[in-house]
């Protein structure tokens, strides 16, 4: 079947219930999503479809209709998306292993609400679990990010 | 030597600026007690003096043989050395390196005397310093007990120094000038006529010269580096995805494997019919692996799909059926056939209550999982002349032993490889994953596989956090706390981690009191005695290890006793501590959190102190009660490092050591029905997420003694103080973990 990831069209022979997330991974070689509990529980492999934040660990990959994107997909170590920066700004990862899950759901959070209060925040990130507790830098970093996409536009 | 000489050849052929393998400096200040482990992996026209810095043409590496778990110890580490190399972090790569025991930690064992941190009597210092001999002879490169920044504050910066000394050399023999008049600057050194050759030009050079048996360092008021907050080399590549971690490691013609291992923990497996699972797609081979089995397939879901499809008839394990018996097998420790250690006896305790009223307190810990975002795994390729094994751990040495034991290689054809670890808490010391990888690799010899666990074998088949009791019998008069006996029996997490590692580590568990024992209270008649009971489940390092439970037992005591008194909490802890730097964190802690001061209704304060590998920590939480439901509002904690390296990692640390610590006082809970373990996932043993998440505000205080580490010692106060806030709203006194057996928390 056909799958657009990032931009890029790839052909995958797999079975059509194969979460998302195992296609990314270990058929396409795009590990930026990570696996972290299989069951939509802990945000580690949220991507984009279309533009809307899914649990790929957890969603059929022959269900999915539309472009993939992932956190390789927003930017690069030489140009980062805004979330990216206000992140690295804030210093926000310590293990990092669910980062590229929480960026997503950030960044996800902020196209549909450039403003978010803390409570909008609380609903929108309290899926992604952070073990190391990350979540004082994450709560600053998306205010932040707010900030400086209202002053890029 | 003939290394050596290959290299100056190549270099006389490509040019003085390339150097074309490598060249490796470093240096530790005691004797050389082992060979330069970066020798064994350098390509034929390189060399390597010693084990820190490398240098070729590309630019320095320096080697940071700690795991980065997230605590940015690949940071600091390598700070020190270009702190004394001069220079810049950004100029240069950091790798955790190989496995090797002359990256031992000596450091690790200096905590496990049997005096408090606090005593600095000669005796005291002088068995800590003796504690580096056997730390040299085992030999173990570990990550753990906070011990990182005080193993390395020396070893590190001396490594940077004595490669600076040597590239001086170099360049004042290049340019026939003293070495007096020359300077370093940003990874050049500096002519007084301000020529500059780069390090990178003097490698080969310097890698002749022997370095100074003792480099000076700089003093601290020249520190550029140390001292101050860096922006952490991991964070661009982990906030892009582009960060490796085990489970990342790809290779060519790899095939991924899961296994399915025995509920009943350690049990046997009778037999299995893999059948259905062989004719699932993607499956390329079904077997039994110690007590489970092992599924290898084309794509990791394939292998768990798999693996969950096969039927199998466990055996029994070798424990109670249930946590309740457990906890009644902990209760029944306290006997003398089972007394492990008596740390502790100032006075006499039992004369001291025999004229008192007694204040009796029974206090339970659960058995909790390490939970890292990051599910096992671990990649294995035996080919015929080598074993590469790629895994996140926090114990390369022992992965080097377990793989000689297993496949029957010398430790110089055992290659260990240590990405980035997600999530560590000491569950990534444990043997258990790296071992069922090696045994595939083994029988799949010259296929790269790729082990990953389930979140569910990961939460089933951890080695816990061991669950404990502990028994207060505490006097006070006159507003003071005349005496304390506390009596604590849990699993031994020495006795089950060391022996799963073929070692048998006699004496007494410290873990059992760690956290109660050695507290700088000062009470005249004050006994804590620790009581193994019998090893149940599998039991390790959790982050904090003992002073994750006993903090909680002998705060909550210290607060059960103010309470006696009519004393408040943080009066009592003053008037009771003379250890200075301790005092001052809770003089900081009831300052910043305005102690004392008129709260909106509903809301309290609970303060708890513990000083843990050596880091007096003090914490104050606020929370809001109502109707049996609590919201953790604000923790303010008070931290002494003795001396800040990086304040704002230190700060991030402590905040993880808080919600790491949260997690587990407000739902952590292992539980065991008909032998097996309940929780399976996320829903089941949750973090903290961020709507529950609390503010933390965290000063960082440098009266102590000497340089600490600061993985853990954020974690210890905060289940007490969270206890003692819903004590202090309530009247309810909840000496049971976790707290929402009582309360909810929303």
């Amino acid at each position: 079947m056909q799958l657009t990831v990032n931009g890029t069209s790839h052909e995958v022979d797999v079975e059509g219930d194969m979460p998302l997330l195992w296609v990314l991974r270990d058929e396409l070689g795009i590990t930026g999503p990570k696996f972290g509990c299989g069951m939509a529980l802990c945000g580690a492999c949220t991507v984009h479809i279309d533009g809307k934040p899914v649990r790929s660990c957890s969603y059929p990959v022959q269900a999915v209709r539309g472009n993939v994107t992932t956190i390789e997909g927003i930017g690069t170590p030489s140009a980062m998306s805004a979330v990216q920066q206000a992140w690295v700004k804030h210093q926000v990862a310590q293990c990092g292993y669910c980062q590229p899950g929480q960026i997503m759901a950030a960044t996800a959070l902020l196209q549909a609400n450039p403003a978010p209060s803390d409570r909008d925040i609380d609903a929108a990130m309290s899926g992604n679990l952070c073990r190391c507790g990350t979540y004082p830098r994450i709560r600053a970093a998306i205010h932040d990010a707010a900030a400086q996409l209202v002053e890029d536009d | 030597m003939g290394k050596l000489a290959t290299v100056t050849r190549r270099t006389l052929l490509v040019g003085s600026a390339a150097v074309a393998g490598g060249v490796a400096f470093g240096y530790w200040q005691y004797r050389r007690p082992y060979a330069n482990p970066l020798l064994k992996q350098l390509d034929d026209g390189q060399v390597a003096l010693t084990p820190y810095v490398r240098i070729d043409a590309a630019g320095i590496t320096v080697i940071t043989p700690r795991a980065e778990m997230g605590q940015g110890v690949h940071t600091t580490l390598a700070a020190m050395v270009a702190e004394e190399l001069d220079v810049e972090l950004e100029d240069i790569t950091v790798e955790h390196g190989p496995a090797s025991k002359a990256y031992y930690n000596a450091a690790l064992l200096e905590e496990g005397v049997p005096y408090p941190a606090t005593d600095h009597s000669a005796a005291a210092e002088r068995m800590r310093s003796v504690m580096g001999v056997p730390a040299k002879f085992l030999g173990m490169q570990v990550t753990g007990g906070s011990s990182s920044i005080p193993d390395g504050i020396d070893k590190m910066r001396l490594a940077g120094a004595a490669a600076r000394e040597v590239l001086v050399t170099a360049a004042a023999e290049r340019w026939g000038l003293a070495r007096a008049d020359l300077d370093t600057a940003r990874g050049s050194v500096v002519s007084p006529s301000g020529d500059r050759l780069a390090y990178t030009e003097l490698a080969v050079a310097a890698a002749g010269i022997e370095p100074p048996a003792a480099p000076p360092l700089k003093p601290e008021s020249k520190w550029r580096l140390l001292g101050r907050s860096l922006p952490r080399v991991d964070m661009i590549s982990k906030c892009t995805g582009t960060a490796e971690f085990g489970i990342d490691v790809e290779r060519p013609n790899m095939l991924y494997a899961t296994v399915r291992m025995n509920p009943y923990l350690g049990g046997p497996i009778n037999r299995f019919d893999a059948t259905k699972a062989n004719a699932m797609p993607g499956v390329q081979d079904v077997f039994a692996i110690d007590n489970g089995i092992a599924v290898i397939a084309t794509n990791t879901w394939y292998a768990i799909k798999a693996a969950r499809a096969v039927d199998v008839d466990w055996g029994a394990g070798d424990y109670p059926a249930t946590t309740e018996a457990m906890f009644d097998a902990i209760a029944a420790s306290f006997n003398a056939d089972n007394l492990d250690s008596q740390l502790r006896d100032d006075g006499d305790v039992d004369r001291a209550l025999a004229e008192a009223d007694v204040v009796e307190a029974e206090y339970r810990a659960p058995f909790l999982a390490h939970a890292a975002m990051e599910p096992m795994n671990a990649t294995v390729h035996v080919t015929d002349r080598r074993i590469d094994i790629w895994a996140g751990n926090q114990f390369p040495t022992q992965v080097v032993k377990e793989a000689t034991r297993l496949s029957g290689f010398d430790e110089d054809a055992v290659f260990v490889h240590t990405p980035y670890l997600g999530g560590g808490f000491g569950r990534r010391a444990e043997m258990d994953f790296i071992k069922q990888a090696i045994k595939i690799g083994l029988a799949k010899r010259g296929t790269p596989i790729k082990l990953t666990w389930s979140r569910e074998e990961d939460m089933t088949h951890d080695a816990y956090r061991p669950a404990a009791i502990a028994r207060l019998r505490g006097a006070v008069a006159d507003g003071r706390i005349v005496a304390l006996g506390l009596d604590a029996a849990a699993l031994s997490v020495s006795e089950s981690q060391f022996g799963r590692y073929g070692m048998d580590l006699p004496g007494p568990d410290n873990s059992i009191v760690a956290g109660a024992w050695d507290q700088p209270y000062a009470i005249d008649n004050y006994r804590v005695t620790g009581y193994r009971a019998p090893a149940m489940l599998p039991v390790s390092s959790w982050r904090s290890v003992g002073a994750s439970q006993n903090g909680f037992f002998h705060e909550s005591a210290i607060d059960e006793l103010a309470h006696a008194a009519g004393v408040d909490p943080i009066d009592m802890r003053l008037a009771m501590i003379e250890h200075s730097p301790s005092r001052r964190v809770i003089e900081a802690v009831a300052r910043r959190s305005r102690w004392g001061e008129r709260r909106p209704p509903g809301h309290a304060l609970g303060v708890a102190f513990v000083l843990s590998f050596g880091v007096p920590t003090a914490q104050v939480i606020e929370i809001a009660v109502s109707e049996r439901q609590v919201r953790v509002l604000h923790v303010w904690a008070a931290v002494d490092v003795g001396r800040a390296l990086d304040p704002r990692n230190i700060e991030a640390q402590v905040q993880s050591g808080i919600n790491f610590g949260l997690s587990a006082a407000m739902s952590g809970e292992i539980t065991v029905v008909d032998g097996r373990v309940q929780q399976t996932n996320f829903h089941q043993y949750d973090g903290i997420r961020l709507m529950h998440a609390p503010q933390i505000d965290v000063d960082i205080l440098e009266n102590g003694e000497k340089i600490r580490g600061i993985g853990e010692p954020g974690l210890p106060p905060v289940a007490p103080a969270l206890a003692n806030a819903i004590f202090a709203a309530t009247g309810e006194r909840v000496r049971e973990l976790p707290l929402n057996k009582r309360f909810r928390f929303s």
